[in-house]
């Protein structure tokens, strides 16, 4: 769709906020303690686990530089997020064969969205606890959040408690408020 | 010394119109400053119970504003849009900073008026098209965001501006008795509104 101001206006702006915004759907915003956390994967794999944030630090560390656009209209450019994909996750699961898709579940009730397999899988796909160098911030997620450079912001699910591996992708949070499942920017929401 | 002589230069109905949208603003920008801040995202938390103050305050500010036009002193409220509207010779030399006579509204009130009006409607606007975009991807416009964004500094520079004249600057403060009691000193009105015909008042 058309735009209502030039492209390039909201660049000008004053930026008290690094150009994030922070969305959040409960009335609390999810405070971890990172050294009880666990993140638990289930469903459809042959070994559940339940890692320790020094467990997943055990895994091969990823590293990358990507923009997030979030589809109310914002953006920010160059973050730089430290992580794990999520290929040297699920190995240590092994998921079944009739596994099709992955529900990230979210510590802030009831945020949950899904990936399939193919799109999780994807090179730029990652769980991170650090952006731009600094641990994960509690506004952006802590201690862990999932970073899907290719979709809009809804898809990276903040504050990760539990990824379950299913057939189909289940209905997110915003999908069930007639957003798309398959968020790819510029190519979704009617965009 | 006899006693200061009063006119009257707000009627009550430009009065309740003043303070809805000003109080209106201020619970705006305030709820809408959580909204937008991380660090006071972060703070408060509460997101959705925030964002309902937010959405409920537009709608009572837009409810309170149609009530006062609908129960209020409705010809004398199209009478003073009309002479908010008009910019005369003078206003205009008033505005290139000359000294030029002014009616019960400066060039100046005239153009705060105006601009005050503007970002109401584009505040209404983009935060509309914000709520049904959440609710229908139809109405999710690219820039709406940054639109209502935009809105609001300029806002708060203008309402800073405001609100510097109408409480702090010497000459003009006096003003904030009329928009609270409704009347102004005759002698202030007199050399600072000369065109305003005080005595029919």
């Amino acid at each position: 769709m058309s735009g209502l101001v030039p492209s390039g206006v909201g660049a000008v702006l004053p930026q008290p906020t690094s150009g994030w915004r922070i969305y959040t759907v409960a009335s609390t915003m999810p405070r971890i303690d990172p050294g009880t956390y666990r993140l638990r994967v289930d469903g459809l794999v042959q070994r559940p686990l339940s890692l320790t944030l020094a467990d997943l630090r055990t895994l091969p560390v990823a590293e990358q530089v990507s923009d997030f656009h979030c589809v109310t209209g914002w953006s920010v450019e160059d973050v730089r997020w430290t992580g794990v994909r999520i290929r040297d996750l699920l190995a240590g699961a092994s998921p079944l064969p009739s596994a099709g898709a992955l529900s990230f579940v979210s510590a802030e009730h009831p945020y949950v969205d899904s990936l399939t397999l193919d799109q999780a899988l994807l090179p730029d796909v990652m769980l991170a606890w650090a952006m731009d160098g600094r641990p994960l911030a509690r506004p952006h997620g802590a201690p862990l959040r999932l970073v899907v450079p290719a979709m809009y912001g809804y898809k990276s699910v903040k504050w990760v408690a539990r990824i379950v591996v299913t057939r189909e992708p289940v209905v997110g949070y915003w999908e069930e408020r007639g957003y798309d499942t398959d968020a790819w920017i510029g190519r979704s929401n009617g965009a | 010394m006899s006693r200061p002589r009063y006119v009257r230069r707000f009627s009550r109905s430009e009065r309740a119109l003043h303070w809805v949208h000003a109080s209106a603003f201020f619970v705006l920008l305030g709820s809408g400053l959580v909204l937008y801040l991380p660090s006071l995202a972060a703070q408060v938390g509460r997101r959705p119970f925030v964002k309902d103050v937010h959405l409920l305050t537009a709608l009572a500010w837009i409810l309170a504003l149609a009530a006062v036009v609908v129960i209020g002193d409705r010809r004398g409220l199209r009478a003073t849009t009309r002479e908010l509207d008009v910019f005369d010779a003078d206003d205009r030399r008033w505005l290139l900073g000359k000294d030029a006579p002014q009616g019960r509204f400066n060039a100046g009130q005239k153009l705060n008026a105006a601009l005050t009006a503007a970002f109401a409607v584009i505040f209404l606007v983009s935060g509309a098209l914000l709520w049904l975009g959440e609710r229908d991807t139809r109405f999710r416009l690219d820039g709406t965001i940054v639109l209502h964004d935009v809105a609001t500094y300029a806002s708060v520079a203008l309402v800073a501006g405001h609100l510097y004249l109408a409480v702090i600057h010497p000459t003009t403060r006096h003003a904030l008795r009329g928009i609270t009691l409704g009347t102004v000193r005759e002698d202030w009105a007199r050399e600072h509104h000369p065109k305003w015909p005080t005595d029919a008042q």
